[in-house]
């Protein structure tokens, strides 16, 4: 296939999934209360994806993501107030207020990657992990985030549709990212720094480059929060909803942004069920986490990625040999 | 005047607890290269088996550090054969993720059992009081625990350099090969380093909550991230850098609660974390060792 045929292949395949979710809800199976479930399934995609391009494609342990998130809700939330008087449509000033957040998060993301990252280990990990503590302590004690009560102001609105949307953004512009020169240079910090560095990888700089793109989206996954509760809780903000998005992508696979979504639908739709047994859903997900790292520490789909151009390429072969038995490569999977 | 004595007192008081705490980060990562972050829930087990002993069984407070210590020693070494043995050449995000999970494990498996609400640590009767110097009061748990963490650094020490069971971990810490060529029995040599480093943090953990009267689940999350800060800021991986770092950290952060603000404390510890990070990466007694390929 050309390159124009898979980019509309995988064009169409966004929108058939995307009408397939409003058959859904015409037809009732999914109603108002599912449809606030999946958004929030959407926010946690944007935000465990982008915490895979740190910690999968990177190859660097990030715990400090809910720190960035909250950098972006405060961000976007204060933008949005500020930019009230303009009076410009809804939407645009929705979509400017989410990238200010996410470039004030991507801005921290730079003040905080530049002294971690220029250490090889495990700094980083506990750098952020400071960082995020940091973060929560300040929105607690200044004076414009609201403090412990919250932020309640004037906030755009979020709805499936526009959360669909965003999602569909984050991923194609993270995906094309990773293809990139760009993306193969990171991936090869990850597989291995030294290496990297002998043959001409600027590493120092692909680190930061990368953690900064990291919390932007980060940012932006923050303000869509913000923007879709209508208020800000910093107590959501805690190191748990950090290791929360960091489950979510050791289950769906460090180096698979496919993964990454379906591991996120997965938890999302688990929560709502083990929503009983509340108090032993992280019990079960901290044993999860330990087995996954003993047994498959690639996790679901490893460094496998789903997607539409596999997938019609899998279904072409499958008509034009339905008579051969023996095809059972799951084409589908397209290995990187 | 006063106050700055008195902040003094404070900070080696908490001080102490946070070098105890910090040799046991800095033992497992000299010797097996990790983080630990389940170290500080170690810490919390501490304290509920010490809050249990008293509580439950009626022993004295000895008795109850001594059994906190000594069942966290075994958890301790438990977690490692669990968890982090069967990840031994895997690459060290993977043994990071897990100690994550064991982290978690320990925290929400005591938050079901027990509750989340903060239990009470009854008071010692034979530690009320205090002495007086003058107008500034040193109190009998502040002399208590001081004395007991020095006694116990300077025990570790005896054993790290004297005895042949230190000298193995010394090897091994070096290099694990070669201290297996010359009939070291390494796993072994690790699980006693996780036993001693799970002790100390037991008694830390029993201190702590006699400090602050309370016992909970999420106890041992912020003064084990500090800790680590701790181990950090004087050297991973070098016993003396840990506590050194545990007392500095102790004083800088008793200090800024007694002159800047309570609520900016944490904040303040993490921002030293940072600036030592970037000028002196390898600590205050660290060397700077070049990386071989």
């Amino acid at each position: 296939m050309k390159k124009w045929q898979e980019y509309g292949t995988t064009l169409i395949g966004i929108i058939l999934l995307y009408i397939f979710l409003i058959v859904l809800m015409a037809v009732g199976l999914v109603n108002g209360y599912h449809q606030g479930v999946l958004v929030l399934i959407g926010i946690n995609v944007i935000a465990a994806t982008s915490l895979n391009l740190a910690t999968g494609y990177l190859g660097q342990l990030a715990l400090g993501h809910a720190g960035f998130m909250a950098i972006g809700a405060y961000t976007a939330a204060l933008f949005m107030q500020m930019i009230k008087v303009i009076n410009l449509p809804v939407d645009i000033a929705l979509v400017a207020a989410l990238i200010v957040g996410g470039l004030m998060a991507a801005f921290f993301g730079v003040i905080i990657g530049i002294p971690a990252l220029r250490l090889r280990g495990d700094y980083l990990g506990i750098v952020t992990l400071g960082f995020g503590e940091i973060i929560k302590n300040a929105i607690f004690n200044l004076d414009f985030t609201g403090g412990a009560r919250g932020y309640r102001g004037y906030l755009g609105s979020i709805n499936l549709t526009k959360m669909y949307i965003i999602v569909a953004i984050v991923l194609t512009v993270l995906f094309l990212l990773i293809r990139s020169r760009h993306g193969r240079a990171m991936i090869s910090i990850k597989e291995d720094e030294i290496a990297a560095e002998a043959v001409g990888v600027p590493t120092t700089f692909y680190k930061i480059f990368g953690f900064a793109t990291s919390a932007f989206f980060a940012g932006i996954a923050g303000g869509t929060l913000a923007f879709y509760q209508k208020m800000i809780d910093p107590k959501k903000f805690t190191f748990m909803y950090s290791v929360e998005i960091f489950i979510i992508v050791v289950l769906g696979g460090m180096g698979s942004i496919t993964g990454t979504v379906v591991a996120a639908v997965i938890l999302g739709v688990l929560n709502e069920f083990l929503h009983v047994i509340d108090q032993w859903r992280l019990v079960i997900y901290s044993i999860l986490l330990v087995i996954m790292m003993i047994f498959r520490p690639e996790g679901l789909m490893g460094s496998k990625e789903f997607s539409f151009v596999g997938l019609v390429k899998w279904l072409l072969k499958k008509m034009n040999k339905s008579s051969v038995g023996d095809d059972k490569d799951s084409a589908s999977l397209e290995v990187k | 005047m006063n106050v700055f004595v008195q902040q003094v007192i404070n900070g080696i008081h908490v001080g102490s607890i946070y070098a105890l705490i910090a040799l046991g980060y800095t033992m497992v990562y000299g010797i097996v290269r990790l983080i630990n972050f389940a170290h500080g829930d170690i810490l919390m087990m501490g304290a509920y088996f010490g809050l249990f002993s008293i509580t439950i069984f009626n022993l004295p407070f000895g008795a109850a550090i001594i059994v906190a210590m000594l069942v966290c020693a075994v958890f301790g070494m438990l977690i490692d054969i669990i968890a982090y043995k069967p990840l031994r050449n895997a690459p060290r995000i993977s043994a990071l993720i897990t100690a994550l999970g064991v982290s978690l494990f320990l925290e929400n498996l005591f938050r079901v059992l027990f509750g989340a609400e903060p239990k009470k640590m009854p008071n010692v009767s034979s530690l009320q009081g205090h002495i007086s110097i003058g107008v500034i009061k040193i109190s009998y748990v502040t002399v208590l625990t001081v004395l007991l963490s020095i006694i116990f650094m300077v025990g570790l020490q005896f054993i790290v350099k004297k005895t042949k069971i230190g000298k193995a971990m010394r090897s091994v810490s070096e290099d694990k090969e070669a201290a297996r060529l010359m009939g070291v029995n390494v796993n072994k040599t690790i699980s006693i380093t996780f036993a001693l480093g799970s002790a100390l943090g037991a008694l830390g953990g029993v201190l702590y909550s006699v400090a602050y009267y309370q016992v909970e689940p999420y106890m041992g999350m912020m003064p084990g991230l500090k800790a680590f800060v701790a181990a950090v800021l004087g050297g991973i991986g070098i016993i003396p850098g840990a506590m050194l770092g545990g007392f500095v950290m102790g004083l800088v952060e008793s200090l800024s609660i007694g002159y800047i603000s309570q609520s900016w404390s944490n904040a303040i510890v993490f921002g030293i974390l940072i600036l030592v990070l970037l000028f002196k990466p390898a600590g205050i007694l660290g060397k700077n060792v070049r990386e071989k390929v």
